[in-house]
C-alpha cells in the first residue's frame, strides 16, 4: 500500500528554486532512501513533508490524505517524525528531558515511562547520561539521541535525515543496523543520505536527486549496479 | 534561554576593549568605595535606617523582579525586547484598583449595626479577585500585544519589532490616560494589607514598622517566582516554552505549535507584570497611566543585570536592583530623589562593563 506520495513538489527559498516539481513515494514497511550531493534538495523534501517549509505548488499524499495543508504539529501527530540533519538536540535540556520532548503529544505518561524505558535498552550509553545536557554529549550519543527522541513520539513514518553525518564508520554501522531493526519492528524509512553505498545497502528503494530533481529511481540493487550512480556517489569506477 | 552564538569580533579590538573596560570598572569600584567610607565615616544613620531601607528595597526588587521575568521569558523566545511591557503592568495595576473601588462602594452591615465597606467585610475575596482581574486583564494585554504588534513582523529584521515595541508602549500609555484620566488615583487597600499599619520590629533601641502591604507584596512575589521556576522547570508547558527558545524548528518537528507556546509566554508573562501592577498600587499607594514606565525601565534593567533570557538572573538582578537603588542614596550621602539616577547608572556600567549581566550571556546589537 502507498504510505507516502510526493508528486511535483516546488519549493523556493526566495529566488532559490530548491525543489524542481520533485515526485516519490513509499509503500508502508519499506526502507527508502533519498541520495545526492550537498545541496540537492534532500532536506527540504523532508522539510516539505513535515510542513516546516511551505511548498509553492505540487501535492503531498499520506495514506491517501493531503496534508499540503496539515500544520507541522499536526504532521507529527499523525506519526510522521522528522529525525532532522545535524541531531538538533536541544543542548540545554537533558538527555531524559530531550526524550521527554520526543513524548510531546503523548499525555499518557505509563505509554511514556515504559517507551522511556525501552530506548534506554536500545541506546544503554543513553541511560548513563540520563541527566547529562544535551550538549555536552559526543556526536554519536546526540544521533543516538535524536533518533531515540524521534521513537518516543511511536512514528510510522521515519524521516531520517543524515544519520551518518560526522560519525566515525563504527558508529555508522551501528546506527545503520538500528535503522534496520526499527524498520522490522513496523515503521516504514524515508532516509536522507549523502553515504548511498550505506543507505541503498538497507533500503529496498531509492532515489538519486540533483539540483532539485529526481535523475534516477529504481530498486536499491538496480541503483547500486548503475554506472551513474558508482560513477557519481559510489567513488567511481566501481 | 537564547539560543543564538554571537560572532567573534577580531583578536586585537576586543582584548583593548577588555583593558578599557577593566580600568573603567577599577576606577568607578574605588569611587564608589571611597564614597561610601566618607559617608559611612559621618553618617548619623543607625542600624535601623538600613534595615528599613534595605527592606523597602526588597519588597519593591521582588515586584521589579515579577515583571523582569516577562522581559527575561520574551527575550530568551523571541529575541526582542518588549518595551511595551511597563505598561503591562499598568493595565494591571488599574484592574486591581477598580476592583478594590467597586469593593469598597458597597456598605455592609454587621450584626452590631456597625457599618463597613465589603472590601473590610470579605478581605481575602477582594484581594483574591483584585489580582485575578489585574492579572487576567494584563495577561489578555500581553496576549493581544504579541498577536498585534509583534506577530506579523516576525521574520522582519531585529528592529522592526523593537520600534513596533516602543510605538505599542505609548499607544498603551495613551490609551491608558483616556481611559484611566490623566491624575493620580489612590489605591484604597483593605485594612488587613494596609500601607501604615504592620509589625514593629525592635531594633538598636528603635523600632522598625514593616507594614502589611509590604509583608504581603514580598509573600507573594516570592510565591509567585517560586511557582514560575517551577511550571519552567518541571511542567509539559514550561518544557515547550524552554525547547521553543532553544530551537523553534526543531520544537515544531517534536508536535509543539510554536505561535501557541509564544502566545502562552507573553500571557505568563502578562500575569506576572499584572501581579506587580496590583501590588505596586497596594504598596505604593497610587496608581495612574504612567504607572507602568518606571518600574518598566527599572525591571529591564534588572534583566540585563541578571543576563537577559536567564530566569533566575531576571529574579536576582530585581531585588538586588531594589535593594541598591534603596539603600544607594543614603550610602552615597545624595539626596534620596536620585533614586532613579542610581538605577540607570547601573544600566549604563553594566552595559559597558559586562553585557552579559551577571548571570547570562551577551546583549549584543545584533540582539536587541
Ligand atoms: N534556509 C535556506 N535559505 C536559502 N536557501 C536554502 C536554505 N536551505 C536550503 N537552501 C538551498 O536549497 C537547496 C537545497 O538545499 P538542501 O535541501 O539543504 O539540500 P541537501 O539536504 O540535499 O544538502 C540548496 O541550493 C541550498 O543552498
Ligand atoms: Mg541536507
Amino acid at each position: 500500500m502507498m504510505m507516502l506520495d510526493v508528486q511535483g513538489i516546488n519549493v523556493y527559498y526566495g529566488a532559490i528554486h530548491a525543489l524542481k516539481g520533485i515526485s516519490f513515494h513509499l509503500n508502508e514497511g519499506e526502507i527508502v532512501a533519498l541520495i545526492g550531493a550537498n545541496g540537492a534538495g534532500k532536506s527540504t523534501s523532508l522539510s516539505a513533508i513535515s510542513r516546516v517549509i511551505s511548498t509553492r505548488s505540487g501535492a503531498i499524499f499520506y495514506k491517501g490524505e493531503s496534508i499540503i495543508n496539515t500544520p507541522p504539529q499536526d504532521i507529527v501527530t499523525r506519526r510522521i517524525i522528522q529525525v532532522p540533519e545535524g541531531r538538533r538536540i536541544f543542548p540545554r535540556m537533558s538527555v531524559v528531558e530531550n526524550l521527554e520532548m520526543g513524548a510531546y503529544i503523548h499525555n499518557d505518561r505509563g505509554k511514556i515511562e515504559k517507551n522511556m524505558e525501552a530506548m534506554f535498552a536500545r541506546f544503554p550509553r543513553l541511560r548513563e547520561r540520563r541527566k547529562q545536557l544535551g550538549g555536552t554529549l559526543s556526536g554519536g550519543e546526540q544521533q543516538m539521541l535524536a533518533i531515540a527522541r524521534g521513537l518516543m513520539a511511536e512514528p510510522e513514518l521515519l524521516l531520517l535525515d543524515e544519520p551518518s553525518m560526522g560519525l566515525a564508520p563504527i558508529i555508522v554501522e551501528q546506527i545503520f543496523d538500528i535503522i534496520q531493526d526499527i524498520n522490522q519492528h513496523g515503521t516504514s524509512i524515508l532516509l536522507v543520505e549523502q553515504n548511498a553505498q550505506m543507505a541503498l545497502s538497507i533500503a529496498n528503494r531509492g532515489y538519486v536527486l540533483e539540483t532539485g530533481r529526481v535523475v534516477l529511481e529504481g530498486s536499491a540493487d538496480d541503483l547500486l549496479d548503475n554506472p551513474h550512480v558508482q560513477e557519481a556517489y559510489l567513488g567511481g569506477g566501481g | 534561554m537564547a539560543e543564538e552564538h554571537h560572532k567573534r569580533p577580531v583578536k586585537m579590538p576586543q582584548l583593548n576593549i577588555k583593558i578599557i573596560r577593566l580600568i573603567a570598572a577599577f576606577v568607578v569600584l574605588v569611587l564608589l568605595i571611597l564614597r561610601i567610607h566618607n559617608v559611612a565615616l559621618e553618617s548619623q544613620l543607625g542600624a535601623s535606617t538600613w534595615l528599613r531601607l534595605s527592606v523597602s528595597g526588597l519588597i519593591i526588587g521582588g515586584m521589579y523582579a515579577l515583571i523582569a521575568i516577562g522581559y527575561t521569558l520574551v527575550y530568551g523566545i523571541l529575541f526582542m525586547i518588549n518595551f511595551a511591557h511597563g505598561e503591562v503592568m499598568m493595565i494591571g495595576s488599574f484592574g486591581g484598583y477598580f476592583v478594590f473601588e467597586a469593593f469598597n462602594a458597597i456598605p455592609v452591615t454587621l450584626h452590631d449595626g456597625t457599618q463597613i465597606s465589603f472590601l473590610n467585610a470579605q478581605p481575602v475575596i477582594a484581594i483574591l479577585l483584585a489580582f485575578l482581574i489585574g492579572m487576567g486583564i494584563a495577561a489578555l494585554t500581553g496576549y493581544f500585544l504579541e498577536k498585534i504588534a509583534y506577530r506579523p513582523l516576525r521574520g522582519a529584521p531585529r528592529l522592526v519589532p523593537l520600534i513596533s515595541a516602543i510605538g505599542a508602549s505609548i499607544f498603551l500609555q495613551n490609551a491608558g490616560q483616556l481611559l484611566f484620566g490623566p491624575q493620580r488615583r489612590q489605591y484604597i487597600n483593605p485594612v488587613i494589607i494596609d500601607r501604615g499599619l504592620g509589625w514593629q520590629i525592635p531594633i538598636a533601641g528603635t523600632k522598625v514598622l514593616l507594614t502589611y502591604s509590604g509583608i504581603f507584596s514580598l509573600v507573594l512575589s516570592a510565591t509567585l517566582m517560586v511557582a514560575l521556576y517551577l511550571l519552567v522547570q518541571r511542567t509539559k508547558l514550561g518544557r515547550a516554552m524552554r525547547a521553543v527558545a532553544q530551537d523553534k524548528r526543531t520544537a515544531a518537528l517534536m508536535g509543539i505549535n510554536v505561535d501557541k507556546i509564544i502566545s502562552q509566554t507573553f500571557v505568563i508573562s502578562g500575569a506576572l507584570a499584572g501581579s506587580a501592577g496590583v501590588m505596586w498600587g497596594i504598596h505604593n499607594g497610587l496608581t495612574n497611566y504612567f504607572v507602568g514606565f518606571l518600574p518598566g525601565i527599572k525591571a529591564f534593567t534588572a534583566a540585563v543585570l541578571g543576563g537577559i533570557g536567564n530566569i533566575p538572573g531576571a529574579m536576582i538582578g530585581g531585588l538586588f536592583l531594589g535593594i541598591v537603588e534603596s539603600i544607594g542614596p543614603a550610602a552615597l550621602g545624595i539626596d534620596f530623589q536620585l533614586q532613579d539616577v542610581i538605577a540607570f547608572s547601573i544600566l549604563i556600567l553594566v552595559l559597558i562593563l559586562r553585557p552579559s549581566g551577571i548571570l547570562g550571556e551577551a546583549l549584543t546589537e545584533e540582539k536587541v
